[in-house]
């Protein structure tokens, strides 16, 4: 139990997957204009991400291991999730309108955010089982959420600051980024591993 | 060759992978802690985008339009297996420094975005022309700024000393935070001298053009 609330934490704040970690930093920057599109981008990542986790765990334990295929493990997991994004739209689309309605344009995205097969493997690599693979999904997921909803938070102030013009843009946004990753800093040293 | 050469030019500063379309972030920000590491992971990057960029324009006429992201998708990922597996058994040491980012190469936005954009629509000579190109860009951006981190942060080049031993590294530049912080310095510094230019670009022509009416004044 305690080492799933490490994990949890380790996940959300000291390791966090954006600031930390630099994974998913395209859609970071990208899609982080307004806080109302980063919040529907940081939900869509968490949903897709626990699924996506779980099913290539599942996958990698139960086929590639037995069968001797894991050099096969990049192409097989980055299937996987792309047909996981298509029916994960489609089924929403059906099942759950108004969620589609939300979160629908932020899907096709995922598919090439590099947070989700780069969670998927890293959670191989990590040797976790069932249990801590979905707690280790679930709070990276809500990490990048809390990153990206932060950042969406500054970047609409930052509108009416006066920046030198060769730093307007992307320029500044990723100079934010660093001295917010300089402030998550601080969790280090809340659990020791 | 002049054309061919600008090819290669439009990759390395104009259309700047890295600081110009802001693609492919994630490996440049957390593999530039050693410079050893930004080569090996330049390279990599650059084998993949040459040999997918050709493979994909050399069978861009049978793929059908709607399966081509699939399709991409397959050609990138063998490649990415290769370089994975090449690495980890010749060079294991730096197998081990980029960990998960090989794999990450596959959705790589770089290698992905120059073959829909590109390799898709060109032919096979200039679609690796442009893979060499991009991975120069990308090699000069990530190289220069694991320079910048792994000499503040550490005193070293390649892992030799550079200072005495009373300088204290600025340990910060090696931190993720410090990532951050320099590719957004280089950035603004981009924008500054591509804005420099222009401005200059301004006043040569006005003063040509005022150089042209005094002549036509004084016939």
């Amino acid at each position: 139990m305690l080492k799933l609330l490490i994990i949890a934490i380790d996940s959300m704040l000291i390791s966090n997957i954006i600031l930390m970690k630099f994974l998913g930093i395209c859609a970071y920057i990208g899609v982080s204009k307004k806080q109302e599109t980063a919040a529907g981008m940081g939900f869509a990542v968490i949903f897709v991400m626990v699924m996506a986790t779980l099913i290539s765990y599942l996958l990698q334990i139960y086929v590639l291991n037995p069968l001797k295929l894991q050099y096969l493990q990049t192409i097989v997991f980055i299937f996987v999730i792309a047909a996981l994004v298509q029916i994960v739209e489609i089924t929403m689309k059906k099942i759950a309108p108004a969620l589609f309605e939300a979160l629908g344009i932020y899907l096709p995205l995922i598919t090439t955010n590099c947070t989700i097969l780069g969670v998927a493997i890293l959670n191989i690599q990590k040797n976790y089982n069932l249990m801590e693979t979905i707690v280790f999904s679930l709070s990276t997921g809500i990490g990048y959420f809390i990153a990206i909803y932060l950042f969406a938070g500054i970047r609409e102030k930052m509108e009416w600051a006066d920046i030198p013009e060769p730093f307007k843009g992307p320029a500044i946004g990723i100079i934010t980024a660093g001295l917010m990753s300089l402030a998550f800093f601080g969790f280090t040293g809340l659990v020791k591993m | 060759m002049n054309n061919s050469f600008k090819k290669i030019f439009n990759g390395i500063w104009t259309n700047n992978p890295v600081l110009v379309v802001l693609l492919g972030f994630c490996p440049v920000l957390a593999v530039s802690t050693t410079v050893n590491n930004a080569v090996g992971m330049a390279f990599a990057a650059t084998f993949v985008l040459v040999l997918s960029n050709v493979v994909i324009s050399s069978i861009r006429k049978f793929i059908p339009s709607k399966m081509r992201i699939p399709v991409f998708v397959m050609v990138i990922a063998t490649f990415v297996t290769i370089v994975d597996l090449v690495m980890y058994g010749y060079f294991p040491q730096l197998h081990k420094s980029l960990g998960v980012f090989i794999p990450l190469i596959v959705v790589n936005c770089i290698v992905f975005g120059r073959a829909e954009a590109f390799a898709s629509k060109n032919n096979v000579f200039d679609s690796f022309l442009d893979g060499i190109g991009m991975g120069i860009g990308f090699l000069l951006t990530i190289v220069v700024l694991a320079t910048i981190r792994e000499v503040l942060g550490n005193g070293t080049f390649f892992g030799l000393k550079l200072f005495g031993s009373s300088y204290s590294p600025v340990i910060v530049a090696i931190l993720p935070p410090g990532a951050f912080l320099t590719i957004g310095l280089m950035l603004g510094g981009m924008n500054f001298i591509n804005i420099k230019n222009k401005e200059r670009e301004k006043i040569r022509q006005k003063l040509e053009k005022e150089r042209l009416k005094t002549q036509k004044e004084v016939k």
